[in-house]
């Protein structure tokens, strides 16, 4: 497994020039003091609350080290540092299951993490399910059986339906509903994304 | 979300004394809530005092009691082989709540600490007693569909959201709290405070204290409980009102029996009342019938939520014919 790198440059400027459109309105938004005052640490009360914190984690088989603010979710530090997209933001207050990531094998909302709280743990992200060109049996699924129609829910639909089959709740499809309620579609392809777990766990798949 | 000094600890001690130090401090163990609320502006600590790594995740039998360390996740106690054979309610509770991504993050400590989903308490526009003392309550008069009929407040009317305290204060569960000099147990009944005057204090908690663990009796009611919740969705919503029961039957009388309710207060909800009519009883729905009509009593609607009146009555005796079928 590998972290991919193939994201269409036109979808990356796009997000580029957002991105540093947005810090420029950051910057000019702090008050000048208030940077100077970090700057020379000549508060350092205040200077202290710019503090970043050193962080070692593996994402998708791959060591990652960096220093980050500690305010920063899993869920940014992945997309906007490590550029792993893949992870949707949809509520970003973990009502939606769009940010589900698996941390050391668990399903969880990388909105509702800090990535300070990850230190030394294992991050596998949708970029990481595939092996190379050959897809992730829940994946393949997912395309078989039609379990999405805008798409925007599918990678957090797709970590969480492999945590599930992991998990062992799939006994029923009303058991595979209930476990999958965490991940909420807007277009309604609930019925479609049941058939896709339906058919991985009766292959008995383990990722 | 404003920035905040961040800290982490390996032993309830340290985090203790690091709490002490800083009176804006705050522990942060799954965070599922609180992250969210400091997203949202509705709480700001300055410090952050990560307890992950502090050992309390244990789950044991010790004697007759079920020993839970505060920071064993909800999945974990769900999931827990004991509590199921034991403390079945419990499981139920918990598998009722929230999503399996927000189950294996949360932990029973911070399940306890969760704040209000009171649209008021989350919206900083708003007039909210318990986000800002003083400032009004939004919820009376207004939108207060989720809302409290029971020991409200005219300051407050929100509800503790969580199942899981539901079936611990039905449990009879004692939580064990430390500070520097050392533990004390409280009634799991009377962690969780009334409103009263003052409904920005959720619960007993002291500002020095850390929740240890819990201690929960076994008992003979495993066979018969359930946890009955009823909500706006089939899965992943809060309740409207839920309902704890457990019983132990011989012989057709009750002889052991426990009833508590969810989404009905700004605390876990003991039925005292119902249990004290049915114990000696037949287990008839006559019987819980009369028990939910006791149960009842005091209760009062702020319009929205008036349907509460109905269907929590109805959601006791549904709760404790269900628990009683049970073979």
């Amino acid at each position: 497994m590998q972290s991919s790198d193939k994201e269409s440059t036109a979808g990356d400027s796009r997000r580029d020039f957002l991105k540093k459109s947005s810090l420029i309105t950051a910057i000019a938004l702090t008050p000048a003091a208030a940077l100077k005052a970090a700057e020379n640490q000549a508060d350092e009360r205040f200077a202290e609350l710019f503090e970043k914190i050193p962080l070692n984690l593996t994402v998708n088989n791959k060591a990652f080290k960096t220093s980050i603010e500690p305010r920063v979710t899993l869920l940014d530090y992945l997309r906007e540092e490590l550029h792993l997209t893949g992870t949707k933001k949809g509520c970003d207050h973990g009502q939606c299951g769009a940010c589900t990531v698996h941390v050391d094998g668990e399903r969880v909302n990388s909105c509702l993490s800090l990535a300070v709280m990850n230190e030394g743990k294992k991050i596998t992200t949708i970029e990481g399910l595939a092996n190379g060109e050959e897809l992730h049996p829940m994946q393949a699924a997912f395309i078989k059986h039609d379990g999405f129609q805008c798409g925007y829910c599918t990678p957090g639909q797709i970590m969480s339906a492999v945590a599930c089959v992991n998990e062992g709740h799939t006994g029923s499809r009303a058991e595979i509903s209930e476990y999958m309620s965490g991940n909420i579609c807007r277009c309604g392809a609930y019925p479609n994304i049941v058939d896709a777990i339906v058919e991985v766990s009766k292959g008995g798949m383990k990722a | 979300m404003i920035n905040f000094q961040y800290l982490r600890t390996t032993s309830a001690k340290s985090a203790i004394n690091l709490l002490l130090k800083d009176k804006n401090s705050r522990f942060i163990a799954g965070g599922t809530n609180l992250i969210d609320l400091m997203k949202r502006g509705v709480t700001a600590p300055e410090k952050l005092i990560d307890i992950n790594h502090v050992p309390l995740k244990e789950i044991e039998l010790v004697g007759n009691k079920i020993i839970i360390g505060a920071l064993a996740s909800n999945t974990a106690v769900a999931n827990n082989e004991i509590v199921n054979a034991k403390l079945p309610l419990l499981a139920m509770a918990l598998n009722a709540g929230a999503s399996a991504q927000l189950r294996n993050v949360a932990t029973v400590g911070g399940n306890m600490m969760q704040r209000t989903r009171c649209g008021y308490f989350y919206d900083i526009e708003m007039p909210c007693n318990k986000r800002q003392p003083g400032s009004g309550c939004g919820a009376v008069g207004g939108f207060n569909r989720m809302h409290a009929i029971f020991g409200t407040s005219d300051k407050c009317i929100a509800v503790h959201p969580s199942d899981m305290c539901v079936a611990l204060v039905a449990l009879d569960a004692v939580v064990v709290l430390a500070n520097a000099k050392g533990e004390r147990n409280v009634l799991f009944k009377d962690f969780h405070r009334l409103a009263g005057d003052t409904p920005q204090i959720d619960n007993n908690l002291k500002a020095d204290e850390m929740i240890i663990r819990l201690e929960i009796p076994t008992n003979n009611m495993a066979k018969n409980s359930h946890y009955l919740k009823v909500r706006d969705r089939a899965s992943y919503a809060f309740a409207l009102v839920s309902v704890a029961a457990g019983m132990e039957v011989v012989d057709d009388k009750i002889i052991n029996v426990r009833l508590a309710m969810g989404g009905v207060a700004h605390k876990p909800w003991r039925l005292t009342a119902a249990e004290d009519f049915l114990k000696g009883k037949e287990p008839s729905l006559g019987n819980f019938g009369q028990a939910a009509k006791l149960a009842m009593s005091g209760a009062k609607g702020f319009g929205e939520n008036d349907f509460k009146l109905q269907m929590a009555p109805n959601t006791i005796i549904e709760a404790l014919t269900i628990a009683k079928s049970k073979a």
